[in-house]
């Protein structure tokens, strides 16, 4: 796979990665054969819709899959070198904030309602630094004042707080041991756009002090034009596109990414009416065998509902899943240079 | 076309055990019948409040709601019901607005049953008629809540609401719950059905470019106050409030080559319960003066665009 950036150095790679729900006698195929990788400093969005899987992509990587049901079919994940799948938990324990932390979505129900939110971020800080309690509180409160809270409400309860204050709290938690990965599961869906547009800031000022990669998950394409260089468009737990920023809001190939865009309401431009995609998406105990989009798709054809989709890719790392688009690729009509042809 | 709501210097205060919560504090404007309005502001700022007490879920603690010429401020119980046939609400979750034992038909005849104006032949007409329009199958009307997916059940919300024919729906969040392809269709659904049948809405959200592409006017709150209310595409425009700029300035863009400078406020917020007179805003405005301390007056600066800020004009460049 040709890397745009071959100077910066990898962080993660996650190869194939395929999971499963088992729930009485269905199979919920949540993830099917995800691949993408991130360097340090970089931040790649993944958007998508409800149930297109990409918190189970999260929790994946974080270790934190509810097994059982989930159960990880297949695929690996390299977090610098060591894969993590079959790490024992032991050792997982070690990585998990601090070297790789999540943001959660709902900051209502992230925290710990009857612990002060101070020992909350103090605990990560005991458990993962080696370090006596007073330490710990001490580099605790410095966290809170980072984030933007002041030291003396070290030891008030999560009730005390408003939303964005305690999305704040579960910020410190997550970056109290400078984690190299951050992933953040919607981490201003629940926040009104002042304070959203402030907590996206200070995330970003602290990746780039430190150099950490990012996964951003939102469905927010603002956000993800605010806050990522990479894009990874999910659709029924595939990766159905996967780009540049620019690759993916100036030249978007996915029917599916295009109807995304076309249904947000614009800013700038006038439209009488919204362009809706159609149908519903697919169920996930029971996929297609072709294309997983082909049913809402308006180009799709007899073709697209045969088989698998693979993954096509232009010579400047634009990965897409579309028939339509691999074989304009293979004839050229619409990519310009580079090696055309299939991934994988 | 004249005015279906007018609201003029509406209060809503909540006692809480620290003091009176003014919630809804001296709002003023009115909606043309078969408009859009459309209320933007953080959570907090009194936006849902204002709208259900509009339709009476909650009582006004004072002021005026005159509707289709009426006085319906302060009303007893049989109007009340008139009212409700007349004025219905869209709630912003589908998942917890409908009672999950109810079906979909019963859900939306239960307005019809309660008005005790239909046989049961008429009952069975009128659901059929009211789930065509919504876009729901009829091979729905037995399912329950929990088989309908999100923009599903927010149909079945709006047939309840459109059941009774009225004239003015508060749309509350509609779509903040649902994904952006679902969004699309609701929102198109809610613009069709507005066309039909000459509605009037009030579209109460928190998402800048649905409120831009619904709504002909918009209403900025702040803290239970009105702060700017001007024709939608002018306010995108023209922000007169320094509230409204900033709020403006932090949408993020699609548009990757050209992101907004945003303007950072800083400071806390202030609290809305025992609130000082002055101006709420004052401690995060970065044009604070001493005169924001006085009570701030909505003011027509230009042609339908008022604001509620005593340095407006000055900053905006109408007058020395």
């Amino acid at each position: 796979m040709n890397e745009v950036n071959t100077e910066k150095k990898r962080i993660l790679s996650v190869e194939n990665l395929t999971v499963e729900y088992l729930s009485n006698k269905e199979v919920v195929r949540a993830v099917n054969d995800v691949s993408f990788s991130l360097n340090y400093g970089e931040t790649i969005g993944l958007v998508g819709e409800t149930g297109a899987g990409k918190t189970t992509i999260a929790r994946s990587i974080m270790g934190i899959l509810p097994v059982p049901p989930a159960r990880v079919k297949a695929g690996q994940i390299y977090l610098d070198g060591t894969e993590l799948l079959s790490l024992p938990e032991e050792e997982f324990q070690k990585i998990r904030g601090k070297r790789i932390s999540m943001i959660f979505q709902d900051p209502m129900t992230a925290l710990n309602p009857i612990m002060r939110v101070g020992k909350q971020i103090s605990e990560v800080i005991q458990t993962h630094e080696g370090v006596s309690v007073s330490d710990a509180d001490e580099r605790a409160k410095e966290v809170l004042k980072m984030v933007g809270i002041s030291s003396d409400r070290f030891r008030e309860y999560p009730h005390q707080f408003s939303g964005g204050m305690k999305q704040r709290v579960v910020i410190a938690i997550a970056l109290a041991c400078e984690p190299d990965l951050l992933i953040a599961d919607e981490p201003t869906t629940a926040l009104d756009v002042t304070i959203q547009a402030q907590v996206l800031d200070m995330i970003s000022e602290l990746q780039h002090k430190r150099n950490s990669a990012m996964i951003l998950i939102t469905h927010d394409f603002g956000v993800v034009a605010k806050s990522c260089d990479k894009v990874g468009v999910v659709y029924g737990g595939q990766i159905v596109e996967f780009g540049t920023k620019a690759q993916i809001f100036k030249n978007p190939l996915h029917p599916y990414t295009q109807g995304l865009f076309d249904a947000i309401p614009q800013l700038t431009t006038d439209l009488d009416r919204l362009k809706p995609i159609f149908g519903a998406p697919p169920d996930p105990t029971n996929m297609p065998s072709g294309c997983f989009f082909a049913a809402r798709c308006p180009y799709a054809e007899q073709a697209c509902r045969a088989n698998q989709i693979p993954a096509y890719q232009d010579g400047e790392g634009h990965i897409c899943r579309c028939l339509k688009y691999g074989s304009m690729n293979q004839t050229g009509e619409q990519m310009s240079g580079g090696n055309h042809g299939k991934l994988d | 076309m004249g005015n279906l709501i007018e609201v003029s210097h509406l209060k809503k205060y909540f006692s809480t055990p620290k003091g009176m919560n003014h919630a809804v504090d001296d709002v003023s404007f009115s909606i043309a019948e078969g408009k859009t309005m459309g209320v933007v502001g953080e959570s907090g700022c009194g936006k849902s409040t204002l709208g259900r007490t509009l339709i009476h879920l909650l009582e006004p603690t004072e002021g005026k709601i005159m509707m289709d010429g009426e006085d319906i401020t302060f009303v007893n119980r049989q109007k009340m019901h008139e009212i409700r046939r007349k004025a219905q609400i869209i709630f912003q979750d589908p998942y917890s607005s409908l009672n999950p034992r109810m079906t979909v038909e019963a859900t939306i005849q239960e307005p019809m049953r309660l008005s005790n104006q239909f046989n049961k032949q008429l009952l069975k007409e009128e659901t059929d008629n009211i789930m065509e329009i919504v876009g729901i199958d009829s091979r729905m009307r037995k399912a329950y809540p929990h088989e309908l997916d999100g923009g599903r059940r927010q149909r079945v919300g709006i047939a309840r609401a459109l059941a009774m024919h009225p004239k003015f729906i508060v749309c509350d969040e509609p779509v903040s719950a649902l994904d952006v392809s679902i969004q699309a269709q609701i929102l198109n659904l809610l613009q069709d059905l507005q066309k039909k049948q000459n509605l009037t809405y009030m579209f109460v959200t928190h998402d800048m470019s649905v409120v831009r592409h619904i709504s002909d006017d918009i209403c900025v709150m702040y803290l239970g106050q009105l702060v700017e209310s001007s024709p939608v595409k002018e306010l995108f425009q023209v922000q007169l409030h320094p509230y409204t700029k900033a709020l403006l300035s932090a949408i993020p863009s699609t548009d990757i080559d050209n992101q907004p400078q945003r303007i950072k406020l800083k400071g806390e917020l202030t609290s809305p319960i025992n609130p000082k007179p002055g101006c709420r805003f004052a401690s995060r405005c970065p044009y604070v003066c001493a005169r924001c301390e006085q009570p701030q007056v909505l003011e027509e600066v230009l042609p339908n665009h008022f604001v509620s800020c005593c340095r407006a004009k000055e900053l905006g460049g109408f007058e020395a």
